[in-house]
């Protein structure tokens, strides 16, 4: 029970995933995440000298594509993905630069 | 202003690279098409779609790599790199941040010189730090790393509704990013750096680099610090800079937007500034809001790329020979001037053809002749780019032949040249089937002369009369008469011979 999430780390937390919590929400993802900390802090019990970190577990590698066009136009079946579709285009909440 | 400062410049370049399809999915490049007609599940973000890497991009990275004096890392991979946008699908863009494919590299870069480019974008300044010193000094510029990444949707602001409109096409466009050290201390170094990136990546192939177009993008990172410090200032990074004039104004504004904030006893905010080319000044692009925070990891989806040895010298082995190693040999090859060499191979596309057209015809003066100054103004009129000539090497060599066997004449060459420059047709077709060829039968070019002394009996006389000048009218008029289809050194000859007797 060694981590602590400050305020301002929880804040932050927020803004990067855009979630917008009120008082009670914040608690309980400090809590939550305090306890994700404190499970993942076991590895911390492990001898890992001299271990490469990981981030395969297939000892593959080189899998490619030749540059060879193979989609054709799939609009149809794309745009239906999209939450609204406009003039053949995502229509998505307004941004600004 | 009491103090000297010093400006120092790395730059992060984005090129577009010019394969057919995407870097992880089988979706066409091309530009031009209908919106998100060159889109599908991988590049749209779907779940549980998977990227599996384009071989090309990976040639394409080593061979910039190699041609820059970069180490070749054996052992690379991808990383996610977070941010919510809706221009990026996935909500990360597939990038490299901690095995880049290149690393550690370099360009020599000439300054003292001024290029077309910097003659450009200076015009109508004053002040510049880009000064024709006339003394050409050589400097490298640290390349600190080149990886690979996708390029992002673009977005449509809708006018009317409340909403914003993605076209997916561009995403997944493979790019290379190269990271410059901070090893540049002025506009006119930044330039040079550019231009040498841009021929050299031209010359590969590897893409069209056009700034304009944005197949080639420059962020600038600018610190000031005092002359004779060691240690960076605070920097600051601006991106939307689209043209060397820019790139110049810009760099120009803010190192004088730094130094007014020090000499003030102010502190520089590192931050991303983005520069508005209509009002000339630059504007704090990011708001806390948008914390800049990535959050990188490995990308677990795609799996590792181990270079070999073998691997690298193919690619090696497939270089083309670069522009420097080009002058060279064309100097020692060709008898033309150096100005002309510094032109020609400017362009790779350029040169080729007039390596090509030079050895089916043998005359490699006459063809640099027709790319120096026909080709060049056609270029220039029509706003294109050497990269965008139709007409073939053995058309143009055809052409240089049919002058030459007295076929045509120079002014109908020229006027068979424009057709030419358009559609790439054979000249020798042309000429037969608009009956331009020249009057090489004396006899008719001597009846058409007699007929314009008789009709110029002033410029007969004044040719009599000492004034050597009559004789170009005559000629003039001889060659108007025969529609333009005479040889004027033969019409010039027969007249002479006339007017003597
Ligand atoms: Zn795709």
């Amino acid at each position: 029970m060694a981590n602590v999430i400050s305020d301002e780390t929880i804040e932050y937390v927020g803004i990067l995933s855009k979630l917008k919590l009120d008082d009670a929400g914040k608690e309980q993802a400090k809590h939550d995440l305090e306890q994700m900390l404190d499970y993942i802090d076991q590895l911390g019990e492990l001898d890992t000298d001299g271990v490469e970190p990981m981030t395969h577990v297939h000892p593959f590698s080189n899998c490619f594509r030749e540059d060879v066009v193979t989609n054709g136009d799939d609009r149809e079946n794309i745009l239906k993905n999209a939450p609204e579709e406009k003039d053949n285009m995502f229509a998505v909440p307004r941004t600004f630069d | 202003m009491s103090k000297e400062y010093e400006t120092v410049i790395g730059l992060e370049v984005h090129v577009e690279l010019a394969t057919k399809t995407k870097i992880f999915c089988g979706c066409s490049t091309a530009f031009g098409a209908e919106p998100n007609a060159h889109t599908c599940p991988v590049c749209t973000g779907m779940p549980g779609s998977l990227p599996v890497l384009n071989k090309q991009v990976v040639e394409y990275a080593m061979a910039v790599g190699l041609a820059t004096n970069c180490d070749i890392t054996r052992h690379c991979k991808f990383d996610r790199k977070n941010y919510f946008y809706p221009d990026n699908p996935q909500n990360y863009q597939i990038s490299q941040l901690y095995l880049p494919i290149c690393r550690n590299g370099y360009v020599e870069i000439e300054t003292g010189k001024l290029s077309e480019n910097q003659k450009n974008a200076l015009k109508g300044k004053t002040g510049s730090d880009i000064a024709e010193s006339g003394e050409i000094k050589k400097k490298r510029v640290g390349i600190h790393e080149i990886h690979m990444e996708e390029d992002a949707g673009k977005l449509v602001h809708d006018d009317w509704g409340e909403v914003s409109l993605v076209d997916y096409n561009r995403s997944g466009v493979p790019l290379i990013e190269i990271v410059s050290e901070p090893d540049m201390r002025s506009a006119e170094e930044v330039i040079a750096y550019l231009e040498k990136l841009r021929m050299i990546i031209q010359y590969l192939g590897a893409s069209d680099c056009k700034l304009q177009e944005g197949s080639m993008r420059a962020d600038v990172n600018l610190s000031v610090r005092e002359v004779g410090s060691t240690e960076f200032g605070t920097r600051t990074e601006m991106k939307n800079l689209n043209s060397f004039t820019s790139i110049t104004h810009a760099i120009e504004g803010e190192r004088n937007r730094q130094i007014d904030i020090l000499e003030s006893g102010g502190k520089v905010i590192q931050e991303t500034r983005r520069w508005d080319d209509t009002k000339f000044e630059s504007y704090a692009m990011r708001s806390k809001e948008d914390a800049q925070d990535y959050r990188y990891f490995p990308d677990p989806d795609l799996l590792p790329v181990d270079i070999a040895d073998e691997w690298i010298e193919k690619v090696k082995a497939a270089q083309p020979e670069f522009r420097e190693a080009k002058i060279e040999r064309y100097k020692q090859e060709y008898q033309i001037p150096d100005y002309d060499i510094e032109l020609i191979t400017a362009s790779k596309r350029m040169a080729d053809i007039f390596e090509e057209a030079s050895g089916i015809c043998g005359q490699p003066k006459k063809v640099s002749n027709w790319l120096m100054v026909e080709t060049m103004r056609l270029l220039k009129e029509k706003s294109m780019d050497p990269d965008q000539i139709r007409f073939s090497p053995a058309n143009l060599a055809k052409l240089i032949e049919l002058v030459d066997s007295k076929v045509i004449n120079n002014s109908t060459a020229k006027e068979v040249f424009e057709v030419m420059f358009d559609n790439d047709t054979d000249p020798a077709k042309y000429v037969e089937e608009h009956g331009m060829k020249q009057e090489n039968d004396e006899g008719a070019v001597k009846a058409i002369c007699e007929k314009v002394i008789a009709e110029n009996p002033q410029s007969v006389a004044d040719y009599k009369g000492g004034k050597d000048k009559a004789i170009g009218f005559l000629v003039g008029q001889v060659m108007k008469a025969a529609k333009g289809k005479a040889d004027p050194g033969t019409a010039n000859k027969i007249l002479k011979e006339l007017l003597a007797q």
